[in-house]
């Protein structure tokens, strides 16, 4: 077998020997304190069988896609702002420093009081969860931005709306990409807890149903597994942005 | 004399930072006639730099000011460009791109052959969509005087643009500066803190003193070039200069 065959089964591999330990420590024990894997893989099978899974899937999708959108296009040209602007970083930094510790989970009895039970305030909480993050990035992407760029811009004749399409934005680009990469993290972790709460659809919703309609731990267990799963894709689609080649230089720079 | 290219008038330059107050260069008087060579040199950090700055327009000086054909500088502009090390390339376009980054005002014809003449001119022929983390230093280097050139500037400031660059590659590019400025007659104000650069390059070479710097002393570097560096009158004006800037007893 080839090397490199073998460097990528690696991960496969411990995956599937966490799994039989995992079978061996459950039917070994007496008390069930987990389903054991195959349990879990017939609870997916079930919800598929339902038609919930893919379901409640799209709908904690549907959830973050316009929760990390709307964060996305109102949280970075105001952090550009804010970072390029000196007079604006001076005013709006100590209501960011104290808006930004609070948990996005704390909103949730004022989203339920605002948009009601339903998908408005489960969008609405996950967009906090991503709107400061990005924020901050935006703010220090600008602020990093080496002047001999903004310099070398300014001496070819540039005026400031072509300053800022082809100079400062560029320069930002990369580190906006590993900032939004990491906010869609955050942002997926919001929505399981959201939707416990605040709606009745969705992944995070399907492990508090399950738990309280009869302790289904094997659905319980099922949805973590795909929440982890959906949680690892978005990320390899994130990091696939990193790939393209006028944006690989923050990242290949010697 | 011709009317001068360039006129320092009494500039001062005072930064503050917390409150401190420190000079940075004094009453600095300087002419650069057209299509002169002149290297600034001094020690590191007397303030060189700070000059090369104000001339471009990036900084205003204290009290003073610095005329370019007659007209007070009052900010950067594209008949004027200032060479950085290499840093000063863009790093998300291709060296085409960055050649072309000051052309938006040309038609895309004419945009595209500006950008052939100098990719030829700097020797980077088969590197036109690569990017420049993957060049070399003195290729990075080579692709910044030609995005300067590319927008037929009448003056270049050059700030240590050899100073990162391998002793090998240095040499190479001085005389490929040479052979651009002979061909293009730009104006060219160079800082560098190598006293056998300035005598190799230079028209006149303005020796500074430390900070707060002044002109301490303009020698005259009237040798043709190609220079010989082993000849008896290059020897004489190079150790003249290590005698002034006061370095003589510890080489």
């Amino acid at each position: 077998m080839s090397k490199g065959l073998m460097v990528r089964l690696r991960p496969i591999a411990l995956v599937a020997g966490l799994l039989l330990l995992w079978q061996f420590a459950v039917t070994r024990n007496p008390i069930h304190l987990l389903p054991t894997p195959w349990e879990v893989v017939r609870g997916i099978g079930d919800l598929l069988e339902h038609g919930l899974l893919l379901k409640y899937i799209v709908a904690s999708l549907f959830r973050i896609t316009w929760g990390f959108i709307l964060a996305v296009v109102l949280a970075v040209p105001l952090g550009l702002v804010i970072g390029w602007n000196r007079r604006a970083d001076m005013a709006f930094n100590p209501l960011i420093q104290i808006l930004r510790p609070i948990s996005p989970l704390a909103w949730i009895p004022i989203a339920i009081l605002w948009f009601g039970v339903g998908d408005l305030a489960a969008i609405f909480l996950i967009f906090l969860g991503c709107f400061f993050p990005l924020l901050l990035t935006a703010m220090n992407a600008v602020r990093s931005i080496p002047s001999v760029y903004i310099n070398a811009g300014r001496n070819f004749g540039l005026g400031t709306a072509a300053l800022v399409s082809r100079v400062l934005f560029p320069a930002v680009i990369p580190q906006l990409i590993i900032g939004m990469r990491i906010t869609l993290g955050v942002g997926w972790l919001v929505v399981v807890a959201a939707e416990m709460i605040a709606v009745s659809s969705g992944l995070g919703f399907l492990i508090v149903d399950a738990r309280n309609a009869g302790n289904r731990y094997d659905l319980v267990v099922a949805g973590m597994v795909i929440i982890g799963l959906i949680g690892l894709l978005l990320d390899l689609g994130m990091r696939s942005l990193e790939q393209v080649k006028s944006l690989r230089w923050s990242y290949s720079e010697d | 004399m011709q009317e001068a290219k360039l006129k320092a008038e009494h500039v001062h330059t005072v930064f503050t930072r917390d409150g401190k107050t420190t000079p940075v260069l004094e009453d600095i008087s300087l002419e650069v006639a057209d299509g002169e060579f002149v290297c600034l040199l001094g020690p590191s950090g007397c303030g060189k730099s700070t000059l090369l700055s104000t001339m471009a327009g990036f900084l205003s000086p204290t009290s003073g000011e610095i005329r370019i054909d007659g007209e007070v500088v009052r900010g950067p502009d594209p008949r004027r460009i200032f060479v950085f090390q290499e840093r000063g390339v863009f790093p998300w376009l291709t060296v085409e791109g960055n050649i072309a980054f000051g052309l938006f005002h040309l038609t895309a014809a004419e945009r595209k052959q500006r950008v052939t003449h100098y990719i030829r001119m700097v020797g980077l022929e088969g590197f036109e969509k690569a990017y420049p983390p993957a060049l070399s230093g003195g290729m990075k280097q080579r692709l910044e005087v030609a995005r300067a050139l590319a927008v037929n500037p009448d003056m270049l400031f050059l700030d240590e643009p050899f100073g990162a660059l391998d002793s090998i590659t240095r040499l190479v590019m001085r005389a490929e500066l040479l052979r651009i400025w002979e061909a293009e007659r730009k104006t060219i104000i160079f800082v560098t803190h190598d006293i056998d650069e300035a005598v190799q390059l230079a028209d006149r070479v303005v020796v500074m003193s430390a900070r707060p710097a002044t002109v301490q002393q303009i020698v005259k570097i009237d040798i043709p070039h190609p220079r010989d560096i082993s000849s008896a009158r290059y020897l004489q004006l190079r150790d003249g200069i290590f005698q002034q800037i006061g370095l003589a007893h510890k080489i």
